[in-house]
């Protein structure tokens, strides 16, 4: 049980998956247009988060090495084809709101990550509660992006009033630039208060929060060019 | 209108009013990651060009002929999915083999295409509008160039910022989403253009 507590814990405050490890970028920036959005896109992220690496850690030692990759996209694509029919059938109105976006969970690098870097390793159950963790996580940094764009763009949270009357919203955040703003404010701010983050972490030792961190091939751009910097250093 | 001005307004539509980055939040992640230069940015575009032309005319047939006739469309993000990851892996294979100087140039982009968003969401979204082959075609190739350019510009961008004097705080990921959040506004300006 203590180890399902760390994984959570993990999850949700030490690696973040939206603020600290800044993957998954475009859910976190397309859909969180109102707070209920981005809660509902959160949510359905994490279950397939969980069913997934529950279902990879399960099939660990059958998964040969060489072709693990398409053997995770196919097991993530399922979970996310459930889901997608799940919210079909049951909230229409969220699913026609988030629309292109839900069958794009199978490419969220957030997801493929976790099986790669976490439940390909480990045993069922903590993985599970690493899924579960993480997606909170995620859950929680989108709500909050979400709630924060809506507050500012509408006047509202969750769709109630919570602006004075005088108020005037300012509908530049609800539409694309102000997702870049919100979130650049964000990373500002944690870079202010030097919170562990891959946005302040030196420039050469990560990928600047691409997705090609968690793609099998890791790194390994973000590595030449700080070759190619050196290089022309020397020269 | 003939084909032609049909094919180029489209391609302006897509490229530019309607940008795949900047107004539909796809391919976020090498738009952000793979632009700090800007000749590793134009072979990243470049590569997702070639890829995403591809894969949509793939996934156009396969939708056609086989997932629409069986009544399996629900089948359509794990097929699609594959058939994306499988021409990646294709498309690299032959590059190596037969064009080893294009290969040194987009072969290190290749492998991170699988995990771009914009293909699979290229492929999803003409596939759930129905649209027919040329309609595809005009979607996906616009829809590419638009990275192709939001891309090349950021880098530009990026490699200019490197010299400025930024406040502490926004050095690194916030001055970049800045920049972006700026650029969004200017392509908004595109949706004055009307034909």
């Amino acid at each position: 049980m203590k180890r399902a507590f760390e994984r959570l814990y993990n999850g949700v405050i030490k690696e973040n998956p939206t603020f600290v490890l800044m993957l998954g970028m475009c859910p976190t920036l397309a859909v969180t247009t109102s707070a209920i959005n981005g809660l509902g896109m959160g949510l359905s992220t994490c279950a397939v988060l969980m069913m997934s690496n529950l279902m990879i850690s399960l099939l660990r030692k059958f998964i040969p090495d060489r072709v693990r990759m398409p053997a995770f996209i196919v097991v993530v694509a399922s979970f996310v084809t459930i889901v997608d029919l799940l919210m079909q059938a049951y909230v229409r109105t969220l699913y026609a709101s988030l629309g292109l976006y839900i069958p794009l969970i199978v490419v969220n690098c957030i997801i493929l990550g976790r099986a790669e870097a976490y439940a390909s390793k480990n045993p069922p159950l903590p993985s599970f509660f690493d899924g579960l963790g993480m997606g909170l996580g995620f859950t929680g940094a989108l709500t909050l992006i979400g709630a924060f764009r809506e507050l500012l763009g509408a006047g509202t949270i969750f769709g109630f009033t919570v602006m004075p009357d005088g108020f005037e919203p300012v509908s530049l955040m609800i539409m694309a630039p102000g997702a870049f703003f919100v979130l650049a404010m964000l990373t500002a701010l944690q870079n202010k208060l030097k919170a562990p983050s891959a946005t302040n972490r030196a420039p050469d030792k990560f990928c600047s929060g691409n997705c090609a961190s968690c793609a099998d091939s890791s790194c390994h751009i973000g590595v030449k060019e700080s070759k190619e910097e050196k290089e022309d250093k020397e020269v | 209108m003939n084909f032609f001005a049909a094919f180029l307004l489209g391609l302006i539509n897509y490229a530019l009013i309607d940008n795949v980055v900047l107004g539909r939040f796809l391919g976020l992640c090498p738009f952000l990651g793979v632009s700090r230069k800007t000749s590793t940015a134009a072979g990243m575009g470049t590569a997702v060009v070639v890829v995403i032309t591809l894969s949509s005319a793939i996934t156009f047939a396969i939708n056609k002929f086989i997932l629409l006739p069986l009544d399996m469309v629900y089948m359509r993000t794990i097929v699609f999915i594959l058939i994306i990851a499988a021409l990646v892996q294709s498309v690299e294979i032959i590059l190596k083999k037969k064009i080893p100087s294009l290969y040194n140039a987009l072969g290190v982009y290749l492998p991170l295409i699988t995990t771009n968003c914009a293909v699979l969401g290229v492929a999803i979204d003409s596939a759930q509008k129905e649209m027919g082959f040329g309609e595809t075609m005009i979607f996906s190739v616009g829809t590419a160039v638009g990275f192709l350019i939001a891309i090349v510009v950021m880098a530009g961008i990026r490699e200019r910022i490197e010299h400025n004097r930024i406040p502490e705080a926004f050095k690194g990921m916030p001055i970049v989403l800045v920049a972006a959040g700026l650029m969004a506004i200017a392509f908004f300006g595109f949706k004055g253009v009307s034909f």
